[in-house]
């Protein structure tokens, strides 16, 4: 790592920010992982049962990201990101039922059965939507954070992309925009390696290492392990600050690691299993798990309680989602236009 | 009533959203300091400032999808594109965000986004500056596509657009600016997707957009001239599309030609004449005529240039030679 933090001085260890937390907020920030984690690995089975299609990408392994950095959003605060979504939007509070069913195509999904995994929305908690064309959603952050500022809020706006968006145009323009009108934007960069099969060593000049792509823009750049929870926390904590100070965008690149394949489509032939499993060691829920217990904040119990939990949700947002009428054929023609203004 | 150079009714329609409307603002290349490319917001800057008269780097994708990412939290943007054919550099944002977010989020989110840009040729500018791109964007279900062709349906027609919840492109033709026409003081709406019958007649429907509709009506002249009498359709928007005043002309005349600026081969006129055939085949005396610009790039040289352009002496031809008339 580079530079881990935005201030000068190098920050003191998770571990002893780990001692510092309440025993229920430790739990909290598990439960959330936990329940990524087995949200996933349940939307493979149906996928593998053929009852989630399309496309199907999982977070598995990038847990730390999205539970580090989205809970320490406002609920006025808006968040945007790709199509690798699920866990941002689970992160951000969407209803897990909700989010299941829009992966199995039902009416009751969070975009109505419309969207599918690529395209969760909840507008009522500000979660802006995943955007599957890569590097789309960057101008749209933009915009929101434009709307933000016009609208003379102090609310931030965290856009999350991937690796591959960083040598779309729109990621330059973007940065450019953002700091020239001092937007409040966090770019949250989950830089997992790989843009699909291509290692980022193969699709970017100057390597693995992106944050320094922020910074002939003004904007403060840092880079962090993503695989540690803790880190990813307290970095998005100093930098949401900075943004909602109104000093313009703030970057953040957070290094991970997927597990497993691109997309369930994923033939997994341009990486080596040693790498695979060299990274799984790195866990970031088994690392955080463990973090807790040796500082004696939480014991094998709680978190078997947790992870009983944690399955009962899944299992009841397989059932919903399995349980859900699919849309109507009246369905397919609703909302391509909005109402007027008024109506 | 008051005559109004096309220009000047637009630059009258964007003061009105500015006045009106605290949500709504200006965001383009050049549209402040510079006045705007074809000076339709010349002064702008001084009276509104530069946070709702915001000049933007040359970056369309962005500055189109941070109109989009606007409208998604309740602003009212009017995003200017200099010009169509830059258009093509945001066209990711317009069509696989702005068109589609309605619709994925299931009516959770709306983009009443209205993007003003410059189309058209003719101006000697020659193949990547003289093209006509609205028949491409008519095409994709969530936009609306507004084209008008006097200063009045400019006026009015922007004003319907305020009102309106969806992503809009209107297309001003660039040959249009300096067109005048009567602009009344009161206040008026022009509904979307009305088309107007600017001529009417008997022997042969003409239909028409945007700078095509004062070519079909210099054509109806001079068939007047032989006592054929056309009637003139400006079909006003493309999105939505009037295709009842169309047919309802075509009952009354048997006979339609179509008249459109860009090229044949996918040309809007296809839509319709097809359009037109399933709903009145029987009602036809004759094929239904596409009247269009020939495949090519625009030429520089205004010779050649002329030639892919249809003018009113074509489409005379075209109608007495396909209609024997």
């Amino acid at each position: 790592m580079k530079r881990s933090t935005f201030k000068e001085e190098q920050k003191v260890t998770t571990t002893s920010n780990i001692e510092n937390m309440e025993k229920q907020e430790a739990l909290g920030i598990f439960s959330r992982m936990l329940l990524i984690r087995r949200f996933e690995e349940e939307a493979e089975r149906l996928y593998r049962k053929g009852l989630v299609r399309g496309f199907l990408h999982t977070y598995i392994g990038e847990e730390a990201i999205a539970v580090g950095a989205i809970p320490i959003l406002r609920e006025d605060d808006y968040v945007i990101g790709h199509y690798r979504d699920h866990g941002h939007a689970l992160a951000r509070g969407i209803d897990p039922k909700a989010a299941m069913a829009e992966l199995c195509g039902k009416s009751t999904g969070c975009s109505g059965g419309k969207g599918g995994s690529m395209h969760l929305f909840d507008i009522e908690k500000h979660f802006m939507g995943g955007h599957a064309i890569v590097g789309g959603q960057l101008p749209l952050a933009i915009g929101i954070a434009l709307g933000v500022k016009l609208k003379q809020l102090d609310s931030v706006v965290m856009c999350f992309f991937g690796d591959g968006a960083v040598n779309e145009g729109e990621f330059h323009e973007a940065m450019n925009i953002a700091s020239l009108w001092k937007l409040p934007v966090v770019f949250m960069l989950e830089n997992n390696l790989y843009g699909m099969g291509t290692d980022v060593n193969r699709s970017r000049a100057g390597g693995s290492s992106i944050y320094g792509a922020a910074e002939p823009y003004m904007i403060p750049a840092v880079q962090i392990d993503g695989m540690d929870v803790m880190a990813v926390r307290e970095t998005v904590i100093e930098g949401v600050a900075k943004v909602r100070e109104g000093q313009g965008p703030v970057f953040i690149e957070s290094m991970a690691y997927r597990f497993h394949g691109h997309s369930m489509a994923d033939p997994s032939n341009y990486r080596d299993n040693e790498e695979v499993q060299e990274n799984r060691t790195r866990d970031p829920i088994d690392k955080f798990r463990d973090d807790c217990i040796e500082a004696g904040k939480v014991d094998g119990n709680d978190i078997a309680l947790v992870a009983e939990q944690i399955d009962i949700l899944v299992q009841e947002a397989r059932e919903f989602a399995e349980q859900s009428p699919e849309p109507t054929a009246e369905d397919l023609y609703t909302h391509i236009y909005a109402e007027p203004e008024g109506n | 009533m008051a005559e109004m150079l096309l220009r000047d009714a637009m630059s009258k329609a964007l003061r009105e959203a500015l006045d009106e409307d605290d949500r709504s603002f200006l965001m383009g290349e050049d549209i402040g300091a510079y006045g705007g490319a074809y000076a339709v917001t010349r002064g702008f800057l001084e009276k509104y400032g530069e946070e709702r008269v915001r000049d933007t780097p040359i970056s369309e994708s962005v500055f189109v999808g941070a109109g989009i990412g606007s409208a998604m939290i309740g602003m009212r943007p009017i995003v200017e594109v200099m010009t169509i054919n830059f258009t093509l550099v945001a066209m990711d944002q317009i069509i696989n965000h702005a068109a589609k977010l309605s619709y994925m989020s299931n009516g959770q989110l709306q983009v009443p986004l209205i993007i003003r840009t410059v189309t058209g040729g003719g101006g000697q500018l020659a193949a990547t500056h003289s093209q006509s791109f609205e028949n491409w964007y008519a095409s994709v279900p969530g936009l609306r596509v507004v084209v008008p062709a006097t200063p009045y349906d400019a006026l009015g027609m922007f004003r319907s657009c305020r009102k309106d919840n969806n992503p809009i492109i209107f297309a001003e033709h660039a040959l249009l600016y300096r067109v005048k026409g009567e602009v009344p003081e009161e206040y008026y709406e022009v509904p979307l997707g009305k088309a107007r019958i600017a001529k009417p007649g008997t022997d042969v429907t003409l239909v028409a957009y945007s700078g095509m509709v004062r070519v079909a009506e210099e054509a109806a002249a001079k068939l007047e001239e032989d006592d054929i009498s056309s009637e003139v359709i400006d079909l006003r928007c493309l999105s939505p599309l009037d295709l009842d005043t169309v047919i309802e002309s075509v009952k009354k005349t048997n006979r339609v030609a179509i008249v459109e600026e860009t090229w044949k081969t996918g040309g809007f006129s296809g839509t319709i004449a097809s359009d037109i055939q399933e709903a009145a085949f029987d009602e036809l005396d004759g094929p239904v005529i596409r009247i269009n610009g020939p495949d090519v790039p625009a030429p520089y040289a205004r010779n050649i240039e002329q030639l892919m352009i249809p003018s009113s002496d074509w489409v005379v031809k075209s109608v007495k030679y396909n209609f024997g008339l």
